[in-house]
């Protein structure tokens, strides 16, 4: 397999000014040396609790901020050093969807200029040619051609979506970041969009960086999942393995939080949820050692002084801990009758 | 039997149209349902669904200009409907006490805890300003805030979004109430917070004999907390049912497809084959002719859009709004 997109050490501070002369008071450290290869038509899933670096990670690597420091490597080619103006026509190779379908479509545009629109902007169909694009885009993500001549908010959420993505897909992407794609939908809905993204990838061939917080949406769609924690990557493997055999006590706790639609039998209790104490700290004081320790039900001294890096802990399975797999993860059938 | 803690009736609640002139928008209607004293019951359904609205008419809250146009709601044999706002604030955070999604916007962001939590025990309970703040005191130590003392001084921005919701808990608890009335208390956390806040309100329905309704759009976690659930779809009760019922043999082809395309961890569905229920939620002004659930129901006959599906019951507390059933009903 070759390699579409490797990120080497990219970290992102964010000054923070404070005081009636704006001195600089900190820096808010939202990502911290992100190491990650994501193959040729691969899912690869970023998973992370709110302030994790998620986003800002996605937004780095395609410069929607600029990092800090690091690299950024596209299809070979280093990213990160480019002039916006040399930057500008690569954009057209790596789109993004967003979360919120209401936000991020002009309201006051037709479906039919707004698909029209990136053609435009990247010269790729001749102005005479856009509108049987737009009809193919529509056909691609399953809308009919008659959705061309609404405005967004005549659409439900599930299908403003669908017109989110068929613009991301205007300039035939290679890579599709999808930022909580589906987190703003109805469940019902939520399963057309996630079988659509899916059926994308396979029949374009497209590389998909899916970034979210829900855990069996996860892996429902990813090969490959990144689990991060206060800026950092705590574990990286495939979907099958992490589910499976997760090593880091962050990923085990996290997986053991997620809620099971299967209902307590009377008089019986749940047991095998690790319930973390406390939040993630502040990304603007990060702990010392390990950013986890402090809420690490297995922490010893060592944590808190040494940062551990990531590390194979298996075939194609890293983790950043010093005591991988030392967590002990209750049995899937967590229900016990009393 | 004693009487319910809470019973309501055939609730309509309406909308009037936008031009004005048009019929009212029925968001809410013929929902009947009771709670027992310490029962944590679910009330799930999609945005749109009405589940909200219902919670907000229980206390007399619906937004203007929609109104209850029919029903009745009673709290211990007292009618709630057509009181006056006067008469509703002993109800309101007193006998019921409410708590909503985001806890960052439901906080006053210039009043430090303490006070807020105080104000809301001197406005339902008779005490000094001295006595209240030990009050304030001992309900955040009983939403497991650590070192409660020193934490009422502090401001809501000054709390992360786990202890900003266990707050809003404590101003719930500051009237003594017999039900809380928590709507997506937990949708806006992560999920590790998450799983501390759901035990923490079991803890309390317990420690206290509260009853819960936990009015959400995740059946997950309703499997987790409740012993009963309720199911809305586009202002309709569709199912009432025991939790494991409802789980084992969902009767309403809405919850079976909305449990169907809930994904479950650990046992992922063949992939881009998550199963999904086609088409979208009618909009309030668009709904379909008979069962609303008919244009998307896979199980559809001619008679589902001919009229108003009846609730029907299936087995032991578990009725469903559906034809399917109506053939098969016990006399």
């Amino acid at each position: 397999m070759t390699s579409l997109l490797e990120v080497r050490g990219l970290t992102k501070h964010f000054p923070v000014h404070r005081g009636w002369l704006q001195r600089r008071h900190g820096v808010v450290r939202a990502l911290e040396g992100v190491d990650l290869t994501v193959e040729k038509g691969e899912c690869f899933a970023v998973v992370g609790e709110s302030g994790s670096g998620k986003t800002t990670l996605a937004r780095c690597i395609i410069r929607l901020l600029e990092p800090t420091a690091g690299s950024v490597r596209f299809d070979g080619e280093e990213l990160t050093t480019l002039r916006p103006r040399q930057l500008r026509p690569r954009r057209r190779r790596f789109q993004m969807i967003f979360q919120d379908p209401y936000g991020s479509l002009n309201p006051r545009m037709r479906v039919a200029k707004i698909l029209a629109e990136p053609l435009a902007v990247h010269d790729l169909v001749p102005r005479a040619g856009r509108p049987q694009r737009v009809e193919e885009l529509l056909d691609l993500v399953g809308l009919a051609p008659e959705a061309a001549s609404r405005y967004p908010h005549q659409f439900s959420g599930g299908q403003r979506q669908r017109v989110g993505i068929a613009r991301a897909l205007a300039t035939a992407p290679d890579l599709l970041i999808a930022d909580e794609p589906v987190s703003a939908l109805d469940v019902s809905v939520r399963a057309q969009i996630v079988n659509l993204l899916t059926q994308l990838q396979e029949d374009l061939g497209l590389t998909v960086l899916f970034i979210a917080h829900d855990l069996a949406l996860v892996e429902q769609i990813a090969d490959r999942v990144a689990v991060m924690y206060l800026g950092r990557l705590v574990e990286v493997a495939t979907a099958a393995a992490l589910f499976a055999q997760p090593q880091h006590p962050y990923t085990i706790s996290l997986l053991s939080a997620v809620p099971v639609p299967e209902p307590v039998p009377a008089g019986g209790r749940r047991r095998g949820r690790i319930v973390l104490k406390g939040e993630a700290p502040s990304p603007l004081e990060p702990p010392t050692g390990c950013p986890f320790h402090p809420r690490c039900p297995i922490a010893r001294e060592r944590c808190a002084v040494e940062v551990p890096t990531l590390s194979s802990v298996g075939e194609g399975h890293t983790a950043a801990c010093h005591y991988p797999g030392e967590l002990e993860r209750e049995p899937a059938a967590r229900v016990e009758a009393s | 039997m004693s009487a319910p803690l809470l019973a309501v009736r055939d609730l309509r609640v309406e909308f009037p149209s936008r031009s004005g002139a048009g019929q009212p928008l029925a968001v809410v209607r013929d929902v009947s349902f009771t709670l027992e004293a310490g029962e944590m019951v679910g009330l799930v359904g999609e945005s749109g669904s009405g589940k909200s609205v219902t919670a907000l008419s229980i206390v007399g809250l619906v937004p203007s200009p929609g109104r209850i146009a029919a029903g009745s709601v009673s709290l211990q044999g007292q009618e709630l409907v057509g009181l006056s706002d006067r008469a509703l604030q002993p109800v309101r955070g007193g006998r019921i006490g409410l708590i909503f999604q985001e806890p960052m916007t439901a906080l006053n962001p210039v009043l430090s805890v303490g006070f807020q939590i105080t104000e809301a025990v001197r406005a339902h309970r008779a005490m000094s300003r001295k006595a209240a703040r030990a009050e304030a005191a001992r309900l955040l130590d009983l939403v497991a805030i650590p070192d409660a003392r020193r934490r009422l001084d502090d401001y809501p921005h000054q709390l992360s979004g786990g202890q900003r919701q266990r707050v809003m808990i404590a101003i719930a608890l500051a009237g003594e109430p017999d039900l809380l009335l928590a709507d997506e208390p937990t949708t806006a956390l992560d999920v590790t917070v998450q799983a501390q806040i759901l035990e923490l309100l079991l803890r309390l329905k317990e420690e206290l004999g509260l009853a819960v309704m936990l009015i959400t759009h995740d059946l997950a976690v309703v499997a987790e907390t409740c012993s009963r659930v309720m199911v809305m779809y586009a202002g309709e009760m569709v199912e009432t049912a025991p939790v494991g019922a409802l789980f084992d043999h969902p009767a309403h082809p809405y919850s079976r497809g909305l449990l169907r395309a809930l994904p479950h961890l650990g046992h992922p569905a063949p992939r881009g084959h998550l199963p999904s229920i086609p088409g979208q939620v009618p909009a309030p002004g668009e709904l379909p002719p008979g069962c609303p659930f008919t244009p998307r129901c896979g199980e559809a006959m001619a008679v589902c859009s001919q009229g108003a599906a009846p609730l029907v019951p299936v087995g032991e507390g578990h009725q469903a709004r559906c034809f399917l059933h109506v053939g098969e009903a016990a006399p």
